[in-house]
């Protein structure tokens, strides 16, 4: 008999993030980090794990370097298998055609090979760009009992933001009648999520046919599912109630970060029924010095605070230094708040350093700016950042 | 370049120092520094100067030493050549079960031939320091020594079976003295259990010794052949914390609240441990932390001064841990307070306790209590 995986997972991990300005300059939107210890791929990858899915291919194409060190052979997330586990997939040459991903359809498309190799009865695509924790496995089961073709989970949305999403029209069941990619005037405010599972043959019959389509955009929502509707196959959403956050933008990741706040969080990373698992830092614990105020915040390994730290998500290894505070703030890996600076309602890249009686950031309020500061960038003593989402390069003065 | 030494790491070794915290384990395993097992600084030191294949030596109580390594993955030990080799107690019609270290080593006769390296490193698992492995292997090798033991110039504590060594000022070792008597306190060089021996020279004395029925790797071999054999010292200068005792193992745990410590051991972030991901730490509101470790996975809502706490601590609002050590996935009620306090893993406190102990005979709650 040959040897074959129920149901096979694709990543979709390429995307730029362009909205999130210098915290991807040099790495793909997956590999953001995020919650003091992770990166947003751990997410979708730690909930395959969790929902018994072992074989996983992440398509990578912008910046894949960062991404594709921390996947490495998957081993964090118990994904180094024999058979299956987790398989870095980048576009390649080909007699014929070799092409970048053109579209997620055609990055899927083009990994027809992949798929086929597991003889799966079911492919499951997911994006590394949101926050949450799903059972995929009781999305598969609902898969199975409505004997639907394509089921696509959804989630409520306020009415205002609705036309910013592909939104869901369906019936009753569950069953979908219309699909409406960033509508106008949307009619339900049921959103897709992007997580679809498809009945394997089902996938690979409309993804070759999407791809002879001259006029096709490539994409899953603008093509391959309105196609498979038009055609009548059997498309249900699948409600999903929990937390989920899409993390495209600077103010959605920052907010995303504060989730995790409180007696009460948001979002809970510390389910142990439902871990999420990461390449972890080599780092002893996190040392609070003498001076050090540390209060409704999350902090990483390696740690050195000795000055204040409020409302905030600290990465690994950060340093803050005596009279320094971070308030209301991300700060990344390695970063260093030197003396008397202050950094607040801002994000941190990593390695980023922050001279002693700088100012970053403004006082948090929904109307001001977020402020970024890129990786690798230097602040000058004293100096006041007070704007701008797109620092890269060393501020001086 | 391929590795010039295998490791040998004793878990058993002086265990009677310290029977408190080797009840249900064994001397490798006890928890040190947040979210470490001693084991892991040998292990580390080893790694770090090249060596990639370690045996790791049990006697007894080692479950949880098992748990603790694995495949030796963390360490960066799984291997398909060498890599961490779990040691057993093992024998047979000839060989008994070991009760001393030439005996062990008799034990593990077959993996000394198989491997092809020219020196073993073998090492306890009763300090805890940052060592330069390789230099001691390139300074062994360039006095053509047959045997280098590790010492440290301090202070003899109370523990009764110490090694002092006398060299000459070419660092040759002139005179061995086991547990002499000396006043607790007085100074001098101690060997610290950690040695390089060539090893095709290791398995001619274990096997002309197990001939001679020797039982003492120390008295019988090396005391005896100080003359003939070229043994030297390499003093050892830097941060060492000796775990011969309940107090000195709290005493310096609690050392690594002071940064030049921390910086010496952890400042090349190259200690390896096992993983276990944890969320990150979480601080409530109304929490105050003050010259403190904490590992991830804690819930921080109370006070933490001079504390060093282990992976998924609570302290609960109201609760004060002061100069204490928490291990791994205590609960602190809410409105208790301990003050020298040694907890060890998962013991529950409930609400409104006071425990105290002091810096010299702190209170140690054994693992898995509830009060």
């Amino acid at each position: 008999m040959q040897r074959k995986k129920e149901c096979v997972a694709m990543l979709l991990a390429g995307g730029q993030g362009s909205r999130l300005y210098a915290l991807t300059t040099n790495i793909a939107k997956p590999a953001v980090a995020f919650g003091a210890k992770y990166r947003i791929i751990d997410f979708p990858l730690s909930n395959c794990v969790n929902s018994g899915i072992d074989t996983v291919g992440v398509l990578t194409q912008y910046q894949p370097l960062i991404l594709n060190e921390y996947i490495g052979n998957g081993q964090p997330w118990d994904l180094d298998r024999t058979y299956g586990g987790v398989h870095i997939l980048s576009p390649y040459q080909a007699k014929t055609n070799s092409s970048w991903y053109a579209g997620t359809a055609n990055a899927i498309f083009q990994n027809l090979h992949f798929m086929k190799m597991y003889n799966p009865d079911y492919v499951l695509v997911l994006s590394g760009d949101h926050i949450y924790k799903m059972d995929y496995a009781a999305m598969l089961k609902a898969h199975k009992d409505t004997g639907a073709d394509c089921t696509i989970a959804a989630i409520n949305v306020p009415l205002s933001e609705a036309s910013r999403f592909g939104i869901l029209n369906t019936n009753p069941d569950g069953s979908i009648y219309q699909f409406e990619e960033k509508p106008k005037v949307p009619k339900s405010t049921l959103a897709s999520m992007g997580i679809y599972i498809f009945s394997a043959q089902k996938l690979f019959k409309y993804l070759e046919e999407d791809d002879a389509n001259p006029n096709s955009s490539k994409d899953f929502g603008k093509d391959v599912l309105p196609a498979m509707l038009r055609a009548g196959e059997k498309m249900y959403s699948y409600r999903f109630d929990g937390y989920w956050k899409d993390v495209g933008t600077i103010a959605s990741l920052w907010e995303a970060n504060m989730d995790l706040l409180g007696d009460t969080p948001e979002f809970d990373v510390s389910d142990k029924a439902w871990k999420i698992h990461s390449r972890n830092p080599l780092a002893p614990p996190e040392h609070i010095g003498e001076n050090g105020v540390v209060k409704n915040s999350m902090v990483a390994l390696g740690c050195e605070i000795d000055g204040t730290v409020e409302n905030s998500v600290l990465g690994s290894n950060v340093i803050v230094e005596k009279g320094a505070v971070v308030k209301d703030a991300v700060v990344l890996a390695n970063s260093v708040i030197k003396e008397n600076a202050t950094v607040s309602y801002s994000i941190i890249d990593e390695n980023v350093t922050v001279g002693k009686n700088a100012k970053i950031g403004n006082p948090k309020d929904p109307s001001a700016e977020i402020v970024v500061l890129g990786r690798d960038v230097t602040v000058a003593d004293g100096v006041t950042v007070s704007k701008g989402q797109n620092h890269e390069k060393d501020i001086k003065e | 370049m391929a590795a010039s030494a295998i490791g040998v790491v004793f878990s058993n070794m002086h265990e009677e120092n310290v029977p408190e915290l080797v009840r249900r384990r064994t001397m490798a395993s006890i928890p040190y520094g947040g979210r470490y097992r001693i084991v892991d600084f040998a292990l580390s030191n080893m790694v770090n100067s090249g060596i990639t294949t370690v045996g790791l030596m049990t006697s007894n109580n080692y479950r949880s030493l098992i748990d603790h390594i694995g495949s030796g993955k963390d360490w960066d030990l799984a291997r398909k050549d060498g890599g961490l080799i779990l040691l057993p107690p093992f024998s047979d019609r000839h060989d008994k079960l070991y009760t001393t270290r030439l005996e062990a080593l008799n034990s593990l006769r077959g993996f000394l031939q198989r491997r092809k390296e020219k020196y073993v490193v073998l090492a306890d698992c009763d300090g805890v320091m940052r060592l330069d492995i390789a230099d001691i292997l390139a300074t062994h090798e360039k006095r053509n020594a047959d045997v280098t033991m590790v010492t440290h110039h301090g202070k003899v504590g109370n523990r009764a079976d110490f090694i002092l060594l006398s060299a000459d000022e070419n660092d040759r070792v002139r005179e061995i003295k086991l547990s002499p008597h000396t006043s607790a306190g007085e100074a001098a060089d101690i060997y610290i259990n950690i040695m390089v021996i060539n090893r095709q020279f290791l398995l001619n004395l274990v096997e002309d010794s197990v001939t001679h029925g020797f039982s003492s790797f120390e008295s019988d071999i090396l005391i005896k052949q100080i003359e003939s054999l070229k043994i030297y010292r390499y003093n050892f200068k830097g941060y060492y914390a000796g775990i011969d005792s309940l107090a000195a193992y709290y005493k310096h745990n609690m050392e690594l609240l002071k940064k030049e410590v921390r910086d010496e051991l952890f400042g090349a972030r190259d200690i390896y441990t096992k993983v276990r991901d944890s969320a990150p730490s979480k601080y409530g509101a109304d929490a105050i932390v003050k010259n403190s470790l904490i590992s991830d996975g804690c819930e921080i809502e109370g006070i933490v001064e001079n504390s060093i706490l282990f992976r998924g601590v609570k302290v609960g609002k109201g609760a004060v841990v002061r100069n204490s050590i928490i291990m791994q996935d205590n609960i602190i009620g809410q409105n208790t307070t301990l003050d020298c306090v040694i907890t060890d893993k998962n013991v529950v406190v409930s609400d409104r306790r006071t425990l105290g102990g002091h810096e010299a005979l702190p209170y140690y709650i054994p693992k898995g209590t509830r009060l």
